[in-house]
């Protein structure tokens, strides 16, 4: 696959107070560092090991990733909005690199 | 004693493996709607001369949790490949200086239907065309650049991409074209011929047993409405030809080629199989 690139589905409104579902994809290999390549040599580990949903700076939800979990992680969860604002996600990996997305939700 | 002991252990793993093996496991009595919005066709009268009654979709055979990810366009993993797709068709490449979309314009217009037809004659080559070979040949005479190579990353998100255009529109091969009816005679034979150290044929799973198990797996009827396919335990899509020759490799038999000519008579015959149902590229199996 070609870089990363994440999906998210936040709903583009809703009422003050509504449980919504955010549900989130990234596209990476999550190499677990067990595998070996065609010559034997061990093929370093290179996952996502963090995952965090903020909204307007405060945590919603955030996880660890360990090595077992499969290629292209996908997440849902349920956050409750009072306001209009917006959602910052964040995937971290083994490389330091970081992939973010922002999405807004307004409140009515 | 102890012998004894292990026989009678033996014996008892025999009995019940003997047990599982005749423990159905019939297809879901389910409905595939993709994105709570298309009804998709998994189970139909079977075409003229088929040998079962009705032809069932891969999906009717597995668990709820992979059914669930197919159905949800979101989570269906296969789409970031139908995403990767269409920014291959949109890039220009080879010296002709062109892109898919030079020609062929929105592939959501002209390549909607496209993907139910294939097999195609091919009156160049003078021998059954997959959509692969399609987009090789395409990329060759109008782009001016180099053919993919088999299951190159490329191949495959194109593959989907172009397939999935005709998402929820049944398999409809047209045999009358060329010589494809003789193709069609060919796979069949091959369908039926048992292969390999463990001497099954196609049909010793897919057509007498499909709705058992297969040590832990269900058994489906080997449709192929749904490739590429995106397989859990790969992570990744599986291209048509990768998976007959996995199922050919697992009776412990030679392999055939990549569109080598078995291969091809082997999808003209077995994609008739499917007819009727909708194509789901990109599906989610096991």
């Amino acid at each position: 696959m070609a870089a990363p690139k994440p999906r998210v589905k936040v709903p583009k409104s809703a009422s003050a107070g509504e449980v919504i579902t955010i549900k989130t994809l990234i596209s990476h290999k999550m190499e677990s560092g067990q595998r070996k390549d065609k010559q034997g040599n061990v093929i370093p580990r290179k996952i996502i090991n963090k995952f965090t949903c903020e909204f307007e700076g405060k945590p919603v939800f955030s996880c660890d990733l360990e090595p077992a979990i499969s290629a292209n992680p996908y997440f849902e969860f349920n956050a409750k909005v009072m306001e209009s604002g917006t959602f910052k996600f964040t995937w971290v990996d083994d490389s330091g690199d970081v992939y973010t997305h922002e999405q807004g939700i307004e409140v009515k | 004693m102890k012998n004894r002991i292990i026989l009678a252990a033996a014996a008892a793993v025999a009995a019940s493996g003997m047990a599982i093996s005749v423990v159905s496991a019939e297809p879901a009595d389910d409905e595939l709607v993709i994105d709570g919005e298309m009804t998709m066709v998994t189970r139909t009268a079977a075409p003229k001369d088929h040998p079962l009654d009705e032809v069932m979709s891969g999906w009717l055979f597995r668990t709820p949790e992979t059914r669930a990810l197919e159905a949800d366009s979101f989570q269906n993993p296969g789409m970031l490949y139908v995403e990767r797709g269409e920014e291959i068709w949109n890039t220009v490449e080879g010296e002709a200086g062109k892109s898919c979309a030079s020609c062929h314009g929105d592939a959501s217009e002209t390549m909607a239907g496209v993907g139910t037809a294939y097999p195609k004659w091919d009156a160049d080559a003078k021998r059954p065309i997959n959509l692969e070979l399609q987009i090789n040949k395409c990329r060759e005479n109008n782009l001016k650049a180099e053919a993919y190579k088999f299951d190159a990353a490329e191949q495959k998100a194109l593959t989907t991409y172009i397939k999935h255009q005709s998402l929820g529109k049944p398999v409809q091969m047209d045999l009358s074209q060329g010589d494809l009816q003789s193709w069609w005679k060919k796979g069949e034979e091959l369908y039926y011929t048992r292969t390999g150290q463990l001497n099954l044929s196609c049909a010793s799973c897919h057509e007498e047993n499909n709705g058992k198990y297969i040590r832990a797996d269900h058994l489906s009827q080997g449709n192929v409405n749904g490739f590429p396919t995106y397989r859990l335990k790969q992570a990744n899509m599986v291209s048509l030809h990768n998976r007959f020759r996995g199922c050919i490799r697992d009776t412990r038999a030679e392999y055939p080629a990549a569109f080598s000519d078995e291969l091809m008579a082997l999808e003209v015959y077995v994609t008739w199989r499917g007819t009727g149902l909708s194509v789901e590229t990109p599906a989610v199996r096991q």
